[in-house]
């Protein structure tokens, strides 16, 4: 088994509510993040893959194949966005970044056909990112 | 679902690696610069990984002003800018960064309660990192 990562970065802006909490509650679970006229992270997105190794191609993933996938799932949908407004999932769950990372899990584990994913890491600055292995 | 939390801290502090029981000889072979007399310092990078569900209703595993609040509070405020030879956890062990690591996770492992603690990690330099996971702990 050997394991391949790949990194992508994208901005993007979001904040967190909780339209069941009050605006006080809002206010002392989410801090500053809940100002509702958003904020904006550079992230860093690292996507493993883990597979046997193609005896004829040498690969465990098509990096091509792969890029494409990324580009398609998560940076056309999300760089330069604001995560609340423009990203449907978001639409009803908050943008943090424990949810941001189960998101791109769930739109990348089905078109990975050709490798299994690994472990989806996303950091929303150098000192803070989840890590998501699709654990239920 | 279960989602892995990594928050990333810094501590600047001295230490001297030296071993009582050891000849001035054999301290000199084991722990070479680093058994200069009067010490010398690093910033560590102190890495603290929880885990846990993802709250619905919040979609955090833990609230970082909690974990925050725990690190500056507890372990911070006790290590930065310190000479840890002179810290209590030191008094009978050399504060080697594995040894760091070990106290550190004891810390989080007896104060934190708002997740599960996986790992402590600690970048002594670029070029060192320790992690400490809690195997072997035994009794904390």
């Amino acid at each position: 088994m050997v394991y391949l990562t790949r990194k992508a970065e994208f901005s993007a802006s979001h904040y967190y509510h909780n339209p069941e909490f009050t605006q006080e509650e809002n206010r002392r679970i989410f801090g500053k993040c809940s100002n509702l006229n958003g904020h904006g992270h550079n992230y860093t997105l690292e996507v493993t893959v883990k597979g046997e190794v193609d005896p004829r191609s040498g690969f465990v993933v098509d990096l091509k194949r792969l890029k494409e996938i990324l580009n398609h799932e998560v940076l056309d949908a999300m760089d330069h966005r604001f995560l609340n407004k423009e990203v449907p999932e978001f639409l009803t769950r908050i943008p943090t970044t424990e949810n941001l990372a189960i998101v791109i899990w769930q739109r990348l584990a089905p078109k990975l056909t050709n490798a299994q994913l690994h472990r989806v890491r996303v950091y929303e600055t150098p000192d803070l990112f989840v890590d998501f292995y699709g654990e239920a | 679902m279960k989602a892995h939390l990594t928050r990333r801290y810094w501590l600047s502090a001295s230490h001297r690696l030296h071993n009582d029981a050891m000849s001035a000889e054999e301290n000199a072979a084991t722990y070479g610069k680093c058994n200069n007399p009067y010490g010398h310092g690093h910033n560590y990078m102190l890495g603290v990984t929880v885990s846990g569900q993802v709250d619905d209703h919040t979609g955090m595993v833990c609230n970082l002003t909690d974990l925050d609040g725990f690190v500056e509070r507890e372990i911070v405020e006790r290590f930065d800018h310190q000479n840890l030879n002179l810290l209590p956890e030191f008094a009978e062990a050399v504060p080697t960064t594995e040894n760091l690591c070990m106290a550190v996770y004891k810390i989080l492992r007896r104060g934190f309660s708002h997740a599960h603690l996986e790992k402590v990690r600690i970048e002594e330099t670029m070029m060192n990192s320790f992690e400490y996971a809690g195997e072997g702990e035994g009794n904390l």
